[in-house]
């Protein structure tokens, strides 16, 4: 494209940026905020208008001016409503569950008006996808679930939507700008060959490597895996089912799991990232108790629904800024 | 990105969007069935009807394409077999039925309908070149609305409105856009047609009189009681013995039929006129050819038109439309010289009728002056037994005149004007027919004068020197009822069409006041064009008024009209909003002044206990608040006056 009409592209999107700033909270939309222009099928309707009119001139008809008057007086007060559809409609963010690197970030919109009568056909946009529709009925108002495809680990944000409707005729489009600071955490995708480390590969003020990983209660079998130590090897139950065992412990005090940076050899930040959010999501599987350990954090181990999200932020974030 | 546009499949139409368009095509074509050939109509019908039921059988399918562009030339075909052409208004018409029912059959996207649509439109604008009575302007403006719901219907995919809700939008949209089509209608600047050349079939089936007057063709026309034109007189109706309504004048005589010889017009009167005028406005129905009409003669011209010879008014363009323009005409009048190219015309004549010849000759030698010549001829047709019949005796091919004069005696006017001027101009008399109109009836009711058809006349004209042309009507002079009392006073009236009997039943006065509805409808909404609208804008006291000065005028009027619509909306909403709305905003307006804004989603209660952790020491006062409002909207009990006013005194007693 030319260079200027990218310029010009650019002017008009840092406009409506300024004149649309992001908000924390409900969006109201205003008589000065809202655009319209008509749809592609509006200006069928338009042309179609002009063959009516040249048309009744041609044969002198009366009442063919008379029709074609009503249809461009009716596309008028169609015009007037379908501005009205979004005038003083407010919209304020949900809340944005995280998602993995690959999946549907889903953005949850509620809308709302003051009328005593449902507004129909009401799209809100986001700059890439489809307009997703609904109707907003009085009083409680309706919600909109927006996706959009988490590409990237860290805050997603919606950016700016286009509120739209071309509700009743489909001849105008009425739409405006919504922006908000609402995001939703995207965590990287959870990828990678390697098996979980070793419970006892890494400790932190502990003596004997092997004594110090969960050594006391027995919890229960799994199986070998390269890398177990040959203590833990059930050879009792291996002989039995013919095939290696491990001996698991679920001694809490002592058998932690260090997921570290340090473990891993490729150079890649986010294949790192990646596959320490498998084995954050694995050893949260299999109930270990697990800890991170990135240059520059630190996350003790523990585990839970709590303590998982916590490392999956901190994998989310790592190396970004702050205000993301 | 316009490619990834067009490669997206345009969303399916839904099953109620495609009933409401299959209803409102059906509307549209219905008025057509009359003028469609039949093959259409079946087709039409046939194709929406197996496409409704369709709908309710998911498992039928729609035809493929083949099937589809086989049966899409085939129509076409068959339109070009109907017709002989694809082109003109009675092909066009079928041909755009016929496409119409192709994309029904085919009809499953969004698009499909959108197209059907416009198709539907152009339909309903086309049922217009057949009628324009004020029944069928208001079917279809039902049809409109029909359509209209339809085009909400299509979209409705996204939207989840009710079937009656569409239908309640579509009839709200058209009467809110009444006042703006009014407008338009009145103010936009019309510019007079066409622009360029219409089918030759645009204006078939209109009756009236030709520039040709061949035995029995008027004796035709009156047979039909149709409407030729209605006129308003200023002042009183004149006697009948005036109403001469000059139409095509016919020089050429072949020895059956006479013609029109072509004239072209001119803009200056070639005659003088004395004595009273008479001043009355014609709203003429179309009848396909240029003449206008008035009384003999008259004195001022309407737009766009000339005068001939032979005192014809002509217009540039046939009258295809109905045309309303008024004339002054003086009764009494003197015509100047002929000329002696004019002359010859209106002394030619062709070989045969040798009895009728001697006979002319015998009255011009024993009479002195022509006007002696032209008196005997009246007494003679006065005084043998000839007889006013509608119904004459077969004709001869040759020598038909002397047939009428000496064998037969039985015809009809144009028979005794055509022999009157044969014998005048046999006897060396300048002499032409006129066909016009003769009488008309008064409409009481409507105050305005019916001229139908049926009140067709031919007489004659002579030219003598000293006093120019004259108009002379051997029918007065054979029956001069007909003159006086119009045609059912002169023959029986049984033979004449009903609404041509005057006077019979409450029936035929129940008919007037309906014409008086129709003449109304036909003067102001009709005949609207560029004359009218002019002389209706000059009327109004803007004096001479341009298409300059009628845009600004449209503009100011929709402005003006918006202005006030804008009004009506603020002042409906003021007085629509709950009391207790309106105290509750004004309590929110105050806290949010103090940089507590209440968020959207938030509930009075919410905010009033988010307000009262923000402000303790109001605490007790914002939850009250809060509460009573609560009850007062969202409450089970039906809010009653004194909560109100409870709600009212806390509201007030709050001064944060």
């Amino acid at each position: 494209m030319f260079p200027a009409v990218l310029s010009m592209r650019r002017r008009i999107d840092q406009w409506t940026r300024r004149r649309h700033p992001p908000q924390r909270q409900t969006a109201r939309l205003e008589r000065q905020r809202i655009y319209i222009l008509p749809t592609g099928f509006g200006y069928v309707f338009g042309l179609m208008l002009g063959i009516m009119f040249l048309w009744a001139i041609n044969y002198n008809n009366s009442l063919s001016f008379a029709l074609t008057f009503l249809l461009a007086a009716v596309a008028l007060v169609a015009m007037r409503r379908t501005h009205d559809n979004l005038l003083h409609l407010c919209i304020s963010p949900g809340k944005a569950d995280a998602v993995f690197v690959g999946q549907e970030a889903r953005f949850t919109f509620h809308l709302e008006h003051s009328d005593s009568q449902k507004r129909y056909g009401i799209a809100l946009q986001s700059r890439q996808g489809d307009p997703c529709f609904t109707d907003v009925p009085v009083g409680s108002g309706g919600s909109l679930i927006l996706t959009i495809q988490a590409t990237q680990r860290g805050w997603l944000q919606a950016g700016r939507l286009r509120v739209l409707t071309r509700f009743p005729l489909d001849l105008f489009q009425a739409w405006s700008w919504v922006e908000f600071e609402q995001a939703c955490l995207v965590y990287p995708r959870p990828q990678g060959s390697l098996p979980l480390p070793l419970a006892a590969s890494r400790m932190q003020g502990a003596g004997g490597g092997e004594t110090g990983v969960g050594s006391e209660d027995f919890a229960g079998l799994r199986p070998y895996r390269p890398g177990d130590a040959p203590r833990h090897v059930a050879w009792k139950a291996a002989a039995r089912r013919g095939e290696l065992l491990v001996k698991r412990f679920t001694d809490q005090a002592r058998s932690e799991l260090w997921l570290d940076w340090d473990l891993l050899a490729s150079a890649d930040i986010e294949t790192r990232l990646s596959q320490l959010c498998l084995w954050v999501l694995k050893a949260e599987g299999e109930q270990l108790n697990y800890g991170l350990h990135l240059p520059g954090v630190v996350v003790p181990p523990a585990r839970g629904e709590g303590h998982r999200r916590q490392c999956l932020e901190t994998l989310a974030l790592y190396g970004l800024p702050k205000d993301g | 990105m316009l490619n990834k546009r067009h490669a997206k499949p345009s969303p399916p139409l839904s099953d109620v969007a495609l009933q409401w368009l299959i209803a409102a095509l059906g509307f549209t074509v219905l008025p057509h069935l009359g003028h469609l050939p039949v093959w259409a109509g079946i087709l039409v019908f046939g194709v929406a009807a197996w496409r409704g039921w369709i709908i309710g059988n998911p498992r039928m399918k729609l035809p493929g394409r083949w099937l589809r562009i086989s049966l899409t030339l085939l129509v076409v075909l068959a339109v070009l077999l109907s017709f002989k052409t694809l082109f003109g208004r009675e092909a066009g018409v079928a041909l755009l039925a016929a496409m119409m029912a192709m994309k029904l059959l085919e009809a499953r996207t969004h698009r499909d309908g959108l197209v059907l649509l416009l198709l539907g439109y152009f339909l309903v604008m086309s049922n217009l070149l057949y009628s324009q009575s004020p029944l069928m302007a208001i079917y279809l403006f039902g049809v409109v609305i029909v359509l209209l719901a339809a085009q909400i219907m299509v979209r409705r995919q996204h939207v989840a409105l009710p079937t009656r809700g569409a239908l309640r939008l579509s009839l709200r949209l058209s009467l809110q856009a009444l006042p703006v089509m009014l407008i338009l209608f009145v103010l936009f600047p019309r510019i007079p047609g066409p622009l360029w050349g219409l089918p030759k079939d645009a204006h078939s089936g209109l009756t009236g009189l030709d520039d040709k007057m061949t035995p029995g063709a008027i004796s035709q026309l009156i047979a039909s009681p149709e409407v030729a034109f209605r006129v308003r007189f200023a002042g009183p109706v004149p006697p009948a013995n005036q109403l001469y309504w000059r139409g095509p004048v016919l020089w050429r005589y072949d020895g059956t039929s006479w013609t029109r010889s072509l004239d072209l017009p001119r803009q200056r009167f070639p005659y003088t006129v004395q004595g009273k005028s008479i001043d009355y406005t014609v709203v003429l129905q179309p009848h396909g050819n240029r003449w206008l009409f008035a009384l003999e003669l008259p004195y001022s011209l309407p737009p766009d038109s000339g005068l001939t010879t032979a005192f014809e008014m002509l217009r540039r363009n046939p009258v295809n439309e109905l045309m309303r323009y008024p004339v002054r005409s003086y009764p009494h009048y003197q015509t100047g010289d002929l000329e002696p190219v004019w002359r010859w015309r209106a002394l030619q004549l062709p070989p045969g009728n040798p009895r009728a010849r001697a006979l002319a000759l015998e009255w011009r030698a024993t009479q002195a002056e022509p006007a002696g010549v032209v008196r005997t001829a009246l007494a003679y047709i006065r005084e043998q037994d000839f007889f006013y019949t509608l119904e004459p005796p077969a004709e001869l091919v040759e020598h038909n005149i002397d047939h009428f004069l000496f064998d037969t005696r039985r015809g009809f006017c144009e028979h005794f004007a055509s022999s009157f001027v044969f014998l005048m101009r046999a006897a060396g008399i300048p002499a032409r027919v006129v066909t016009g109109y003769q009488g008309g009836e008064i409409n009481t009711l409507g105050g305005y004068f019916i001229v139908r058809q049926s009140d067709a006349h031919a007489w004659a004209e002579v030219w003598l020197q000293g006093q120019g042309w004259i108009r002379v009507d051997p029918t007065a002079a054979v029956s001069p009822a007909r003159i006086e009392g119009g045609i059912q006073a002169a023959i029986d009236p049984v033979s004449l069409p009903f609404m041509a009997r005057r006077g019979v039943s409450w029936l035929h006065e129940l008919a007037l006041s309906w014409d008086t509805l129709n003449t109304l409808w036909n003067e102001w909404v009709l005949a609207y064009g560029p004359d009218l609208q002019r002389e209706f804008l000059s009327g109004l006291g803007f004096g001479p008024i341009d298409g300059w000065g009628m845009t600004i005028g449209m503009i100011v009027a929709l402005g003006l009209l918006i202005a006030l619509f804008a009004a009506a909306h603020l002042l409906s909403r003021r007085a629509a909003a709950d009391p207790a709305v309106r105290l509750y905003e004004r309590f929110c307006a105050r806290l949010a002044r103090r940089g507590l804004m209440r968020q959207a989603h938030e509930g009075p209660l919410d905010f009033t206990a988010r307000a009262a952790l923000r402000y303790p020491q109001w605490a007790a006062q914002l939850r009250r608040i809060g509460q009573l409002y609560a009850s007062l909207r969202y409450g089970r009990a039906l809010p009653d006056a004194a909560a109100l006013r409870q709600f009212r005194q806390s509201i007030g007693a709050f001064k944060g």
